[in-house]
C-alpha cells in the first residue's frame, strides 16, 4: 500500500501525517509506505484544490480537510 | 477524542444533542459576567473599583466570552461549510468573465472553506479550470479579509451594522481589487508552472470522475455525524492555534481599558489626525493575528476613542495581510504581482477606513 500526504509543512498537514501513522498502527496494516509530498507542482498534479491530501495507490481520498484517525482507518481497510 | 466517539449515529441523535449543546452555550454565555463578578467581588471580596481588580475582572470575562464566541461561531460555519467544497466553487466560477466573476468570487471566498496554507494549489485549480487570474485573486482576497470569526465579534461588541459594514467593505475590496489587477495583464507575472495545462487538469478518476466535485475525490456526502465532527475538528484545531493570541490581546485590552485615561487616543489617532487610518493598516500588517486577538484590543481603543472606520482598517490589515500568506503565495505570484496583490489590498483598506471615518462621525 502506497500512501502519500499532500502537503507543505503547515499543521493540517502534519496531523494528516500523525493521523495516518496512527491509523496505521491501530489497523496493523504492514507493508504501507507513507510518503511526504511539499512541493506544489507534484501537489498540482493530483488535481487538488486545497491541502491536506490524502492519496492511496495513486488515488485521492480526501482533500481539504484532516480527517481524524479512525476515519483514516476506515478509508485504508477499504483500499486494501 | 472521547466526545467525538461517543457522537450519536442518527440525524435525530444530533439532533437532541445539537440542541442541548446549544441550550448549555447560551447558558455559559448569558451568565458568565455574573459568574465572575460573584467569584472576585463576592466570594474573594476585590474592591471593583479599584484598577487592578477591574483590569483582572476584565481580562477574565472577556476571555471566557471570546472563547465561548469562537468556539460558537467555529463550529456553525464549520459545519455549514461542509456543504460547500472549493471544487463546486471552480465548477461555478470556471469560464466566467470578469465583472459578475469578481463579485460571485468574492462572495464564494467568504463561504467557501479554506485555508491560507492552501492559496498555491486553490490558485492552480482556479487558473487550470479556466478561472480568469482577477477573478481567482478576488477570491483569494475575499477569503481571509471577510473573516468569520471578525463578523461574529464585531456584532456582539459592537452591532450589527458595523458588522455589516465590515462585510460589505471587505466583499467590495476584494471585488475591485480582482478586477483591477485583472486588468493589468498580470499573466506574465505567474509562475510558468502554473499555466501549464497538464499539471492544473484535474486527476479525473477512472471510476466515476467527471462529477460536481471535479472528480476528483471518492468522498460521498458526509453524515450529519460526520459533519458534527468536522465542526468539533475545526474548534479544536482553531482554538489551539489562536489560544495565545487571545490572551495576549485582551490582555493588552485590560491594560488599555483600566490605565489608559479615557479619550487619550482621541487626540493623536482621532478624527481629527488625518495619518491615523494609515498608521493603522501599516501597523497592522507585520502583527501576524487572528481577528480573535485583534478583536479585545479594538475593543478596549474604541473605548478610549480611536475612531471606528481607522479600528475597522486596522483589523482588516491585521487579518488580511499576512506574512505567511505572502510567503507561499510567492511561489506561484511573481514579486510585481505580489507586490501589486499587497499595495491594492492595503489601499482599499486604507480607502476604507478614511470612508467610514467619514461616514461615521
Amino acid at each position: 500500500m502506497n500512501i502519500k500526504v499532500l502537503g507543505s509543512g503547515c499543521a493540517n498537514c502534519v496531523r494528516l501525517e500523525a493521523n495516518v501513522k496512527e491509523a496505521l498502527a491501530a489497523t496493523g496494516i504492514a507493508d504501507a509506505t507513507v510518503e511526504k509530498v511539499t512541493d506544489y507542482a507534484d501537489i498540482a498534479a493530483y488535481g487538488i484544490m486545497s491541502t491536506p491530501g490524502l492519496v492511496v495507490n495513486g488515488h485521492v481520498l480526501v482533500s481539504g480537510r484532516v480527517p481524524v484517525a479512525d476515519e483514516v482507518a476506515t478509508l485504508l481497510a477499504a483500499a486494501r | 477524542m472521547t466526545i467525538v466517539e461517543h457522537l450519536p449515529q442518527t440525524k435525530r441523535g444530533i439532533g437532541f444533542v445539537s440542541v442541548v449543546a446549544l441550550a448549555a452555550w447560551f447558558g455559559a454565555y448569558a451568565l458568565n459576567e455574573r459568574l465572575w463578578d460573584w467569584l472576585l467581588y463576592d466570594r474573594i471580596g476585590l474592591d471593583s473599583e479599584t484598577r487592578p481588580a477591574s483590569a483582572l475582572h476584565f481580562f477574565l470575562y472577556d476571555t471566557a466570552k471570546i472563547a465561548l464566541l469562537l468556539t460558537g461561531i467555529i463550529f456553525v460555519v464549520g459545519v455549514l461549510r461542509t456543504f460547500i467544497t472549493i471544487e463546486r466553487t471552480r465548477a461555478l466560477l470556471g469560464g466566467r468573465r470578469e465583472g459578475v466573476g469578481n463579485v460571485m468570487a468574492a462572495g464564494l471566498g467568504v463561504a467557501t472553506p479554506f485555508c491560507s496554507c492552501s492559496a498555491v494549489p486553490a490558485f492552480i485549480g482556479f487558473v487550470g479550470a479556466g478561472v480568469p487570474i482577477g477573478v481567482t485573486l478576488s477570491f483569494l482576497i475575499a477569503s481571509p479579509l471577510v473573516n468569520e470569526i471578525a463578523i461574529g465579534l464585531l456584532w456582539t461588541t459592537f452591532g450589527w451594522d458595523i458588522a455589516l459594514l465590515y462585510v460589505a467593505a471587505g466583499l467590495t475590496i476584494a471585488i475591485v481589487a480582482g478586477w483591477v489587477l485583472g486588468r493589468m495583464g498580470v499573466e506574465r507575472w505567474i509562475e510558468p508552472f502554473v499555466l501549464r495545462s497538464q499539471t492544473a487538469r484535474p486527476n479525473l478518476l477512472a471510476s466515476g470522475g467527471g462529477s460536481d466535485t471535479g472528480g476528483v475525490a471518492v468522498e460521498t456526502k458526509p453524515s450529519a455525524q460526520l459533519r458534527v465532527r468536522i465542526g468539533l475538528d475545526e474548534v479544536r484545531a482553531i482554538l489551539g492555534k489562536v489560544w495565545p493570541y487571545l490572551l495576549i490581546g485582551v490582555g493588552l485590552g485590560a491594560v488599555i481599558h483600566g490605565w489608559v485615561p479615557s479619550d487619550f487616543f482621541a487626540a493623536h489617532a482621532g478624527p481629527d489626525n488625518p495619518f491615523g487610518v494609515l498608521v493603522a493598516v501599516v501597523l497592522g500588517v507585520p502583527l501576524y493575528s487572528n481577528a480573535a486577538g485583534a478583536l479585545p484590543l479594538v475593543e478596549a481603543l474604541a473605548d478610549k476613542g480611536v475612531p471606528m472606520g481607522t479600528l475597522l482598517a486596522f483589523m482588516m490589515s491585521v487579518v488580511a495581510l499576512s506574512l505567511p500568506e505572502m510567503v507561499l503565495l510567492k511561489r506561484v505570484l511573481k514579486l510585481p504581482l505580489l507586490g501589486s496583490f499587497v499595495g491594492v489590498v492595503a489601499l482599499g483598506i486604507v480607502a476604507v477606513g478614511y470612508l467610514f471615518n467619514f461616514i461615521l462621525t
